[in-house]
């Protein structure tokens, strides 16, 4: 092969796979929520801290991956009082354990556009598998991947002594995501 | 033509409602200031159950109020009788007030009132952590005119029944004959 034409190829798959890959996580435009059941009524919450590192071509999502981390003291259950009693020892002990931590081991695709994440979860110091599915939206800057799963609290001991209960607290907490990951082009523009 | 005494319905409605009433303040009272547990949540919802059912009962109480007329007071000097009609009339909207503004605190604070955990009443305002603060003292304040009217209402039955043995009490019990 010619020297130059080397050099053009090499050239397009850089610019193509700078193009496609977003690192850039963006907390502003991503939000965790979650809805638990409190006498079988439905209550919404969020966390209003987190961080990801994140690298995936919303093109080709299998390849991606993501680590997530969530400031469990950052807490919004919609009530003072909650927020108070589920930082403490026996909801998240957020003093001995401040942060929950998401790795992905695997992203699959499962048709009509969807794919899932699998991965580890750990939070108060119990690691359980878990499989998120999600759906990508390309929008302008990056793309927005947007899940769901849901994480039962008693297997991480969310919710030990009278909280164990789940007729008042039900043990199955639905889990939202909405990430928004840049390219660093539109970081860079961002930037200026 | 004025009757010459309730209907078995409208004294019905009015014992069952004192009952309720008799329910939900005092575990309105009890339950706030517990500290949260799961006993706490049960009782929140309790409370909203009961809640519920005072304006239900309130809403047939006044359909039934409007199209059977009460039998007029007994004689007494006229400042009772506007007291009681007065202390009647404030009863009856804070009998549809309080649940309400009950209702609506639940709704902007985030935790929608489901009837006996059976039936979701629409969010009639959004989450919204200032309207929520404010509907809890609007709540509280009416709850506090509710206790004074009530005192005041009992008073007067009681008043009327031991100081003047007369009827009004009387009147308000199924074996009354006019």
């Amino acid at each position: 092969m010619q020297p130059r034409s080397l050099l053009l190829i090499t050239a397009f798959t850089a610019t193509v796979a700078m193009a496609a890959e977003l690192t850039q996580f963006n907390p502003e435009k991503s939000q965790i929520t979650f809805i638990s059941k409190q006498m079988g009524v439905p209550v919404d919450g969020r966390f209003k801290k987190f961080d990801a590192k994140i690298a995936v071509d919303p093109a080709k999502p299998e390849a991606g991956k993501a680590q997530l981390e969530i400031d469990l003291a950052s807490i919004d259950t919609g009530s003072g009082e909650a927020d108070a009693e589920v930082k403490g020892k026996a909801w998240f002990n957020s003093a001995a354990f401040p942060k929950a931590t998401f790795v992905s081991s695997q992203v699959r695709a499962i048709g009509n556009g969807r794919y899932e994440a699998l991965g580890k979860l750990t939070i108060k110091g119990t690691t359980r598998d878990v499989v998120a599915p999600f759906t990508v939206r390309q929008e302008v800057g990056g793309a927005l991947f947007d899940g769901s799963f849901t994480l039962n609290r008693l297997q991480f001991k969310i919710g030990e002594g009278m909280w164990t209960d789940t007729s008042t607290v039900a043990d199955e907490i639905q889990v939202k995501f909405k990430v928004f990951v840049a390219g660093d082009s539109a970081k860079s523009a961002a930037k200026k | 033509m004025t009757p010459k005494r309730y209907t078995r319905t409208a004294i019905a409605l009015h014992w069952l409602m004192a009952l309720l009433i008799f329910s939900a303040f005092p575990l309105g009272v009890y339950m706030n200031d517990l500290p949260l547990s799961p006993t706490k949540l049960q009782l929140f919802s309790y409370h909203k159950w009961l809640g519920i059912t005072i304006l239900l009962a309130a809403a047939a109480r006044l359909a039934w109020r409007v199209t059977h007329p009460a039998p007029a007071l007994l004689a007494m000097p006229r400042w009772q009788h506007l007291a009681a009609h007065g202390i009647h009339h404030l009863l009856y909207v804070l009998l549809f007030a309080i649940p309400l503004s009950g209702w609506l605190m639940s709704s902007a604070k985030g935790f929608q009132t489901v009837w006996f955990g059976v039936l979701p009443l629409p969010d009639l305002v959004g989450k919204n952590k200032e309207l929520g603060d404010l509907l809890r003292n609007v709540h509280e304040a009416l709850n506090f005119g509710l206790l004074l009217l009530v005192g005041a209402h009992v008073a007067g039955a009681l008043k009327h029944h031991f100081i003047e043995r007369d009827d009004t009490l009387r009147r308000m019990t199924f074996r009354y004959k006019a």
